[in-house]
């Protein structure tokens, strides 16, 4: 059982060891709908709920599993939740926004293999989280991913209107921008530890 | 003819998964191991080729039973076949090597995750025959091992000063602490994408 407080794992999942910049998880996302920061909010949006949904199931499944002592169905009883929870949240977005279903597109039912969803299952398992615990390690990692990209959508909204050389135009110039981002981040170091 | 034909886009199938595609490069797919894990060769190598033996089993088994499974749980049942070839490789790295186990971490399990592999069973082997399906499994795996220790090497001749934990550079290299740590891992793949790129324009060009 881990004794952190609930504080110190929401400002180490958002800040410290923020699952995009430090960890690299979801960076398919990450590179693929921050180019708007309209899109980006809302792809934020839509993550952070499938992991907190997914957080409180994978709890669930590992005390049962412990239970019945089968640990190596652990990976693929967490992928199942996750992709069903995704199919549970295309079907809402399509009722009631297919504006903003249209405009997610392909990246909705990626939300599936967003390394970081099922990460958050797997280290909150790892690090022996309580309950409580796990809701709020899902909720600091959501937020640190949407912050994250809310901040290269409002950096690249902008480099619209700069000049750059040709070879770099694209992913090559996404990444420089994430490599900085995650200078920056590394300020955080210590802060939640 | 025709078996002439099928012969050159066999090979073909191999090849184009190695440069002409090749799924970090050129493709961007599988970014998060990519990123993660390469911050020595021997990570870098390690978990190419754990990539590429999953790829290999999943494609045989999805080509193998692409006329069953029904068209609307498809996606579904390839992540499971998916998730059980990861168990069955973190098992098997945790009995080759414990250390090498600890320092890939949960990353190994992610393998499931990877666009690479479901956008390899959903493009090809779905609509391949088993054969084919293996030679773009093998091609695709290598070619992803390859950027991976592309990757890998850089960061750490540049990062620690050594290769594969040689040391190669004399007494006194001030090793770039900025290529281990995360960032370096997005300023090296940008880098290595500006080469590719500026490859690319040149040969458009002549």
């Amino acid at each position: 059982m881990n004794t952190e407080s609930l504080g110190t794992i929401f400002l180490n999942a958002a800040l410290v060891n923020n699952f995009v910049l430090a960890y690299f998880l979801g960076i398919c996302p990450f590179l693929g709908v921050s180019g708007k920061m309209e899109t980006a909010t809302k792809m934020g949006g839509a993550v952070t709920f499938v992991m907190i949904i997914s957080s409180m199931c994978a709890y669930g499944i590992h005390s049962l599993l412990v239970a019945i002592n089968a640990p190596f169905l652990q990976l693929i009883s967490y992928i199942v939740v996750i992709a069903s929870t995704v199919q549970l949240v295309e079907m809402f977005i399509k009722k009631i926004s297919p504006a903003l279903f249209k405009s997610l597109g392909i990246f909705l039912p990626l939300i599936t293999t967003n390394c970081a969803i099922l990460a958050v299952a797997l280290f909150q398992t790892s690090k022996g989280y309580g309950f409580l615990q796990s809701v709020v390690y899902s909720l600091g990692a959501g937020a640190g991913f949407m912050l994250a990209l809310v901040l290269i959508a409002g950096i690249r909204e902008q480099l619209n209107f700069a000049e750059v050389p040709s070879i770099s135009k694209g992913t090559a110039l996404t990444l420089f921008i994430a490599g900085i981002l995650s200078l920056c981040f590394m300020g955080f170091a210590g802060l939640g530890a | 003819m025709s078996s002439d034909k099928q012969k050159v886009t066999s090979t073909d199938e191999f090849i184009k998964g190695l440069w002409r595609d090749n799924p970090v490069f050129v493709q961007v797919l599988g970014m998060c191991p990519t990123l993660a894990v390469t911050n020595t060769a021997e990570n870098a190598f390690a978990m190419g080729l754990a990539t590429a033996f999953v790829l290999l089993m999943s494609n045989i088994l999805v080509s193998l039973l692409r006329n069953f499974v029904p068209k609307q749980v498809r996606i579904a049942s390839y992540i499971l076949i998916i998730a059980t070839f990861v168990t069955v490789t973190d098992y098997a790295i945790q009995a080759i090597s414990v250390e090498l186990h600890k320092s890939l971490g949960a990353f190994i399990s992610l393998i499931v995750v990877n666009c690479l592999i479901l956008s390899r069973a959903e493009a090809f082997a779905s609509k391949n025959t088993v054969g084919r399906s293996i030679l773009d499994a093998l091609g695709m795996g290598l070619g992803f091992t390859f950027a991976l220790f592309c990757l890998g090497a850089v960061r750490e001749i540049l990062g620690n000063g050594s290769i594969f934990n040689m040391p190669i550079f004399p007494e006194g290299y001030q090793s770039w602490i900025v290529m281990i740590l995360p960032a370096g891992g997005f300023f090296t793949l940008a880098a290595w994408l500006l080469v590719i790129n500026k490859v690319q324009t040149r040969k458009a060009k002549s």
